[in-house]
């Protein structure tokens, strides 16, 4: 193990280790916890001058406030829409693709393969123009489908990379074998591939959540009003309009970031082995 | 549907980039730009709002590349198994889950002029307080840091995975032939972690050369101009508030997309060579 288990060192140092390591987190989630707390003082604080000291009471009437005076419950609602078609679809498909790709060695299989591949890490902006011209022309600018559609279509990149890697990995002589007994090829599919698939559903469903609700580029490019805009544009709408209100920004801030927070931390085993595949050999 | 979405827009954004179009198509649904040749390109080579996005992007790609160490640092920091070191680990990982957005706003409060910490902080040292983001000169290092936390994040995260499946023989064996320290790290354990390092490489180009959320956030490119990126300009010349000149984007988005295309082809070629030996 890199480093030395700190159970080999002195006794001193092991006391040391355990003072920094919550030193260190604080240090890093300082920002955060800076903007927590800002969220949950009252505006007369802030007027005051009152940015660092102890609050004068817990106001939750912020987030009463935002969600009340302003439409952000709506983009919540709005991401919701955007994201979980997104998850389904993506995940659906590239279940297909990543099928086809692992187990097929028809000619091309590499060529196609790699198209999805550097699809994945193409820029955006070249995309941007004729996706919005496409979109308008289709009658879909400004709603939530017309969005979720071009997700599913740019993740399935992501998502048939990942999974086709993971059919590779599973022990091929099980197909085989189920050939021999004359299964038909959808139902290897279903019966036999589908359920040692679990992991990597999970895992990518998880990921793919995260990205789409954390998108703001394509939503400000797809998207404009109220009842369309997901809460990441909403919020930097939101945020035109209360000038210097950190208090309500910060409230804000904090309801964008939690279903995706929640999601890590109810799925954490399935997220990080998504991010961290080949990053092990 | 991939190629609907991301195929094709390529091979017309290409195209469009030889054209001066305003996004409009006439009454009968024709399209109305006309054919500019290299007119586009030869206007951005004179184009200092370009000059400034493309060094920024620089300033980018080179800063980001602090996430590695930074984040290699951090990810051995917490490679021990002492209570509760899971949650820590999530929690040091807590950036890269939340919305850059949001990490936007964050750091604009961070750095926010008369009460900002960074602000104060600045005062108490200097004397003077600094506004970092109304500053031009350094506007482009602000919000590079805000970018750069929830990067270290997820590099930090992929060097964990990586320091988890090194192989404890060799540490053992080197161990044993008196190597410790940064010897160990740079001639053992780096070397196991190729994989890892290869994979943050990526995404932090990508990463680097994709910033467009912060910018836009943050600053809208200000002030003067002076923290725009490629990807930010683009946007700005095609849908923004100085009109819509899509064949002028389009052509900074080639430009963008023939830079990524160096590193692309590099991860698709290391790609290759993996699939080919098996």
């Amino acid at each position: 193990m890199f480093p030395r288990p700190i159970q080999q060192s002195s006794t001193g140092t092991q006391w040391l280790y355990a003072i920094a390591l919550p030193i260190t987190l604080v240090l890093w989630l300082f920002p955060l916890l800076g903007v927590a707390l800002t969220s949950l003082r009252p505006a007369s604080d802030l007027a005051q001058g009152n940015y660092f000291g102890m609050p004068s009471g817990i106001a939750w009437e912020n987030y009463a406030y935002i969600f009340t005076e302003t439409p952000i419950g709506q983009y919540m609602i709005n991401s919701l829409w955007v994201t979980i078609p997104t998850v389904i679809g993506a995940v659906g498909l590239s279940l297909m693709t990543g099928f086809a790709l692992a187990v097929y060695g028809f000619r091309g299989n590499i060529l196609i393969f790699f198209m999805f591949v550097a699809g994945n890490f193409v820029p955006f902006q070249i995309l941007m123009v004729p996706v919005r011209d496409m979109t308008l022309q289709l009658g879909m600018y400004d709603t939530w489908y017309g969005l979720a559609l071009f997700h599913i279509a740019f993740q399935t990149g992501f998502c048939t990379l990942f999974m086709r890697n993971f059919i590779k990995a599973l022990p091929f002589e099980l197909i085989e074998a189920a050939r021999v007994e004359g299964v038909a090829e959808w139902r290897i599919f279903w019966f036999i591939v589908l359920p040692l698939m679990r992991p990597a559903i999970a895992a990518l469903s998880v990921l793919v959540f995260t990205f789409i609700w954390n998108d703001f580029f394509w939503a400000t490019v797809l998207t404009q009003g109220v009842d369309s805009q997901p809460i990441t544009a909403g919020l930097s709408s939101l945020n035109g309009q209360w000038i210097a209100q950190w208090h309500l920004v910060s409230a804000g801030s904090i309801l964008a970031a939690l279903p995706p927070v929640a999601m890590f931390f109810l799925m954490q085993k399935h997220f990080i082995a998504g991010l961290t595949l080949g990053a092990v050999k | 549907m991939f190629t609907v979405y991301v195929l094709w827009p390529i091979i017309q954004s290409i195209t469009l980039s030889f054209y001066d179009w305003n996004g409009l198509y006439d009454q009968d649904g024709r399209f109305t730009g006309t054919f500019v040749g290299m007119g586009n390109y030869a206007e951005l080579m004179t184009d200092p709002a370009f000059e400034t996005s493309l060094w920024n992007n620089l300033k980018w790609l080179v800063l980001y590349m602090l996430a590695l160490p930074i984040g290699l640092f951090i990810a051995i920091f917490l490679n021990q198994t002492v209570r509760g070191i899971r949650l820590y680990k999530s929690l040091f990982f807590f950036p890269f889950v939340i919305s850059q957005v949001v990490v936007g706003l964050i750091f604009a409060w961070f750095y926010a002029p008369n009460f900002g910490l960074f602000y104060l902080l600045t005062e108490s040292i200097t004397g003077k307080g600094t506004a970092i983001l109304a500053d031009p000169d350094l506007v482009t290092y602000g919000i590079i840091a805000a970018g750069l936390w929830p990067q270290i994040a997820y590099v930090m995260i992929l060097y964990l995975t990586g320091l988890n499946n090194v192989a404890p023989d060799q540490i053992e064996a080197a161990r044993l032939d008196g190597a410790k320290g940064w010897r160990m790290l740079w001639y053992v354990v780096l070397p196991q972690l190729r994989p890892a390092t290869f994979i943050a490489v990526i995404v932090t180009v990508i990463g680097a050369l994709r910033s467009f959320d912060l910018v836009s956030i943050m600053t809208n490119g200000g002030p003067f101009g002076s923290s725009r990126v490629l990807s930010y300009y683009m946007y700005e010349k095609a849908l923004g508030e100085y009109g819509f000149r899509m064949g002028y984007g389009a052509a900074i988005a080639v430009v963008l997309f023939a830079i990524m295309m160096i590193f692309i082809s590099g991860f698709i070629w290391k790609m290759w060579r993996d699939e080919a030996e098996r």
